[in-house]
């Protein structure tokens, strides 16, 4: 098992080698040059001067990769073009309000999509599992900000009944060590902040949310449906287990592995997805700022921010690889095969996901996908 | 109460697939047999025969959609076929087991072994920890599986096929049941395994005074295991009798047919092998003569027009308007 | 389920061909000009089927133009992917070992930044234009048909009739060319219809966070979704309808690939 993690984080390593020659790459190939582009509107010929010097922008590129990589590992990542303050300190501020958000619209996806997925299957046929299945096939062709909109419309500007954006109401005035701000309602024992920032996470959670968990019951259905139908759970039916014991032991934790599969991509949409999202409800977080950045032509947050969130993506995967592992014990052996004994054999609903999966990692991550039978 | 006592016995059933906008389909067309205690009953066919749904249809594993189960079966008392789904669940595994073909898929690979044993202990014995921990290893060594306290922790892919067939009987048995059905149990076995398998299932059986009902399409099986066997063919069964009497007299052509068309070492080289010609699929339905007809070379007309019954005699039963002679020849 | 995909391809199509026939003014006609207030944006009625927007132009025109926008971009975006992806994919399937590798490391890092974010950074740095929307969006389709098609490629090559080819002394180039590849295509033309529904989504996107062509007249769905964030309560029917439109679209190409998906997987059991 150790061996496996192992490999997985050496694995690692190129893949955020590779990201930081990408974004190097990017930064140096913006219009007007690395210098204006990283002040923007203050590039006075001594801002650029004093840019060019602290970047090494006159030096070979092999020295200038190495300052961006030094700078990079302390997470210096320059100044806000429009703020003017460190880049890392704009992170620090928005990072735990998309964290927050992502962490519940996330929640919600899956607390919903399993079970939802899951009893479609068994009661396949039925009005449930066509409503189940249509309404994930909608929910992928509506983009986030439309539903965004929507919901927004119908349950705050119509309705009345949620906040139309923001995180807290602006007569409030609570306290927020963390900035999580459910998690510091509760340190702080203020009910009312609590009651309000849950309200405030409500619509945005949902509307990010939504598509996720379009994809979690499409692959959670499938998945069980292929599931049930396996020889090892007629066998459990021979034993005479109970129903919840079969569903638990042998339907459930087979079917789970590719909605793990699929928790990781949702990651990548959620964190893509904020920045629509935030937009449309005026959330402060990476997002928002991010969406901003792009208006201001503000690259320096850009570079630090993309940076950023694909570190944190990766390192989701990771985590999703590696749970992978715990919960079947094939994976870690496979793992440990040299690449030309592993033949790549897709089960049908691991296969799907992987046909609409943009996870990184092919190589032992493949076996995600493997096949349940005579591997 | 069933009048002979028998410890399992089925009544004239018959199983239906129906599907929407498909004909539908009798896979089991009124099988009768019993199964007493002791006894080892072999059901044999070939795929497509509904031998595999006979028994399903008596463990109640078919699936409810789709599906129409008709006739009777009697065990202990009960008609299994009428018993509410959780009697069912208390009566398969404890009373009934069953076996199947494929060990590897038929073994959940995320799970260990030990588990996978004594979650069957745990449901109808309540055993729990350590105790049935103990009790899974003792019966993972009475099945012939070496070192059985580490195999506990194993998962099934870390065994090789025959010990996850071992496995998977010590699970049908574990809890002693009185009735033991398996089907093609060596099928996807290693030749040399297969002997194994069976050695262990005719020793306890015998040890636990079960009754075995052994499906299977492999004759040779048959001959070493078996007292009585069914000839199964297109959902009915074609003749039944005792093994010596079916294999040193076959009166159906069908079992003629099986019988023949194995190879023989004592056959002089360069003989022709004899097939029974024809598919499985030619069929000719039961309502309208006999299924075998198209593939018969004893057919007569008869054989084209009516059902023909089951007729019982002391030492057979037998569903054959013209069937083969004592003296005749297996046929070429 | 196949005949509504189909049908509302057809429609999305046929609309955007004959988008001037269809709409009754142009896009940058205002023939409301004179009626719209900052608090009157009328909705649909009789003249105008979905209302005007708040410089006073026809909305329906707007959205019935912007098809041809959603059309191009997404088939442009779609077949510049596909080649770039398709050509990786090839490569690395066809050769395996070290270029397999390689490229394999490249599609990793590709993919190890979420979708959008990276059409973004590559938006931004192409600047604002119709071109680097499309060729955003055909980039971060590209690791995903190489990973596809690199796949299906390893997996035809370990099954028996290649094994079959080969003992027979068919050249390598030949089996790969001849047999590999066509066999491999069948999961690669489900995903690029789905792919064109997310190009269509994605297009949108960009357009909505100001990256697309930079001129305001031009109507695009997502662009025109943008520009009513401040008009949600007064004028939701400026919102309502490119989105409809998007989400319309999209659902057509889905439709269509799941029942591709269906006729063209042999196992897969519905």
């Amino acid at each position: 098992m150790l061996r496996f993690v192992a490999r997985r984080l050496l694995l690692l390593g190129p893949i955020l080698l590779g990201l930081s020659v990408l974004l190097f790459v990017w930064l140096r190939a913006l219009p007007g040059g690395p210098a204006s582009a990283l002040l923007g509107e203050r590039a006075t010929p001594e801002a650029v001067a004093r840019i060019e010097e602290l970047y090494g922008l006159n030096e070979p590129w092999y020295v200038q990769y190495w300052k961006f990589l030094v700078n990079a590992v302390q997470l210096d990542f320059g100044n806000s073009s429009r703020t003017n303050r460190p880049v890392v300190e704009e992170m620090l501020r928005t990072f735990p309000a998309t964290i927050e958000l992502g962490t519940t619209a996330l929640i919600f996806a899956i607390g919903i999509g399993i079970p939802l997925g899951y009893f479609a299957a068994r009661r396949y046929g039925t009005w449930l599992d066509n409503l189940s299945v249509s309404g994930s096939l909608i929910g992928v062709a509506i983009p986030v900000f439309f539903l965004a909109y929507i919901l927004k419309y119908v349950f705050a500007v119509r309705l009345g009944w949620l906040p139309t954006g923001g995180r807290q109401d602006p007569r409030m005035d609570a306290e927020h060590p963390t900035g999580f701000y459910v998690f510091d309602g509760i340190i702080t024992g203020d009910l009312e902040a609590i009651l309000d920032a849950l309200v405030h996470l409500i619509l945005p959670a949902v509307a990010l949310g939504a598509i996720p968990l379009a994809i979690i019951v499409r692959i959670a259905r499938a998945s069980v449906l292929d599931v049930v139908h396996e020889d090892y759970v007629r066998t459990a039916e021979a034993k005479g287990l109970y129903e919840r014991t079969i569903t638990r032991r042998h339907v459930l934790r087979n079917a789970l592995l590719p909605v793990a599969t699929v928790i990781g991509l949702s990651a990548g949409l959620l964190l893509s997805g904020a920045v629509l999202t935030e937009t449309v409800f005026a959330w402060p977080g990476v997002g928002f700022f991010v969406a901003e950045a792009i208006g201001n032509r503000d690259y320096a947050v850009l570079q630090g921010f993309i940076l950023m969130i694909a570190f944190l993506y990766v390192l989701v995967n990771l985590a999703v690889d590696v749970s992978y592992g715990l919960i079947d014990p094939r994976v870690r052996v496979q793992c440990a095969l040299p690449r030309s004994r592993r033949p790549p054999r897709l089960r049908r609903s691991a296969r799907r996901a992987a046909a609409s999966a943009r996870t990184p990692g092919s190589g032992c991550a493949a076996i995600r996908w493997r096949s349940s039978a005579s591997g | 109460m069933p009048a002979a006592g028998h410890l399992l016995d089925v009544r004239d059933l018959s199983v239906v697939f129906t599907r929407k906008g498909r004909r539908d389909v009798r896979a089991v067309d009124g099988v009768s047999f019993t199964v007493d205690a002791g006894e080892t009953m072999g059901l044999v066919g070939e795929s497509g025969s509904g031998k595999s749904v006979t028994s399903l249809a008596v463990m109640g594993l078919l699936p409810k959609r789709g599906v129409r189960v008709g006739g009777e079966v009697h065990f202990d008392g009960d008609d299994l076929l009428t018993l509410p789904p959780e009697r069912m669940r208390d009566i398969r595994g404890q009373d009934i087991a069953m076996v199947f073909q494929d060990p590897m898929s038929s073994l959940n690979p995320v799970v260990p072994i030990g588990i996978q044993v004594t979650e069957v202990l745990e449901r109808h014995q309540d055993m729990k920890g350590e105790a049935a921990r103990k009790a899974a290893a003792e019966l993972l060594d009475r099945v012939g599986v070496p070192d059985p306290n580490r195999r506990l922790k194993e998962y099934p892919h870390q065994l090789s096929g025959g010990m996850r067939q071992r496995a998977l009987i010590a699970m049908a048995l574990a809890c002693r049941p009185r009735v033991l059905i398996a089907d093609e149990p060596t099928t996807a076995l290693d030749v040399t395994i297969q002997a194994q398998i069976l050695e262990l299932l005719k020793e306890l059986v015998r040890d636990s005074g079960a009754a075995l009902v052994l499906i299977t399409h492999d004759l040779g099986i048959v001959a070493g295991l078996c007292d009585g066997v069914h000839v199964m063919y297109s959902g009915k069964i074609v003749e039944s009798a005792l093994r010596h009497t079916l294999f040193a007299e076959p009166r159906h052509p069908y079992t003629g047919g099986l019988l023949g068309s194995v190879p023989r070492l004592d056959a002089p080289r360069g003989a022709a092998l004899h097939p029974i010609p024809g598919s499985p699929a030619d069929l000719r339905p039961w309502s309208q003569g006999c299924a075998f007809a198209p593939r018969c070379a004893n057919r007569v007309d008869p054989c084209m027009q009516e059902t023909p019954a089951l007729e019982t005699s002391p030492d057979r039963a037998l569903r054959c308007y013209n069937p083969l002679r004592a003296d005749e020849e297996v046929p070429a | 389920m196949a005949l509504i995909g189909f049908g509302l391809i057809a429609f999305f199509v046929l609309v955007a061909i004959f988008a001037p026939l269809i709409a009754p003014y142009g896009p940058t006609d205002r023939p409301g000009a004179d009626v719209i207030t900052p608090t009157n944006i009328p909705g649909p009625s009789a003249e105008y089927w979905f209302g005007l927007d708040e410089l006073g132009h026809d909305e329906f025109s707007r959205v019935v133009f912007g098809a041809r926008q959603s059309l191009l971009v997404g088939v442009v975006a779609l077949l510049l992917g596909m080649a770039g992806g398709l050509l990786l994919g090839v490569l690395a399937g066809a050769f395996g070992g070290k270029v397999d590798g390689v490229i394999m490391r490249i599609v990793d890092v590709m993919l190890s930044i979420p979708g959008l974010l990276m059409a973004i950074a590559i938006a931004a740095l192409l600047g604002r234009s119709l071109l680097s929307v499309m060729i955003a969006i055909a980039v971060i389709n590209i690791p995903i048909f190489a990973r596809l098609l690199r796949g299906q490629m390893l997996a035809q090559r370990e099954s028996d009739y290649v094994l079959a080819a080969t003992s027979l002394g068919v050249r390598r180039r030949s089996i790969i060319l001849g047999h590999v590849l066509p066999n491999s295509m069948s999961p690669v033309i489900v995903q690029a219809t789905l792919t064109l529904a997310t190009a269509i989504i994605e297009a949108a996107g960009l357009s909505f966070l100001g990256l697309g062509s930079p001129d305001p007249r031009v109507p695009e769905w997502g662009l025109m979704l943008a520009n009513t964030q401040r008009y949600l309560a007064s004028a939701p029917h400026l919102a309502f309808f490119p989105g409809m439109a998007i989400v319309l679209a999209a659902l057509g190409f889905t439709l269509l690939g799941e029942r591709l998906r269906e006729a063209l997987d042999p196992k897969y059991r519905r």
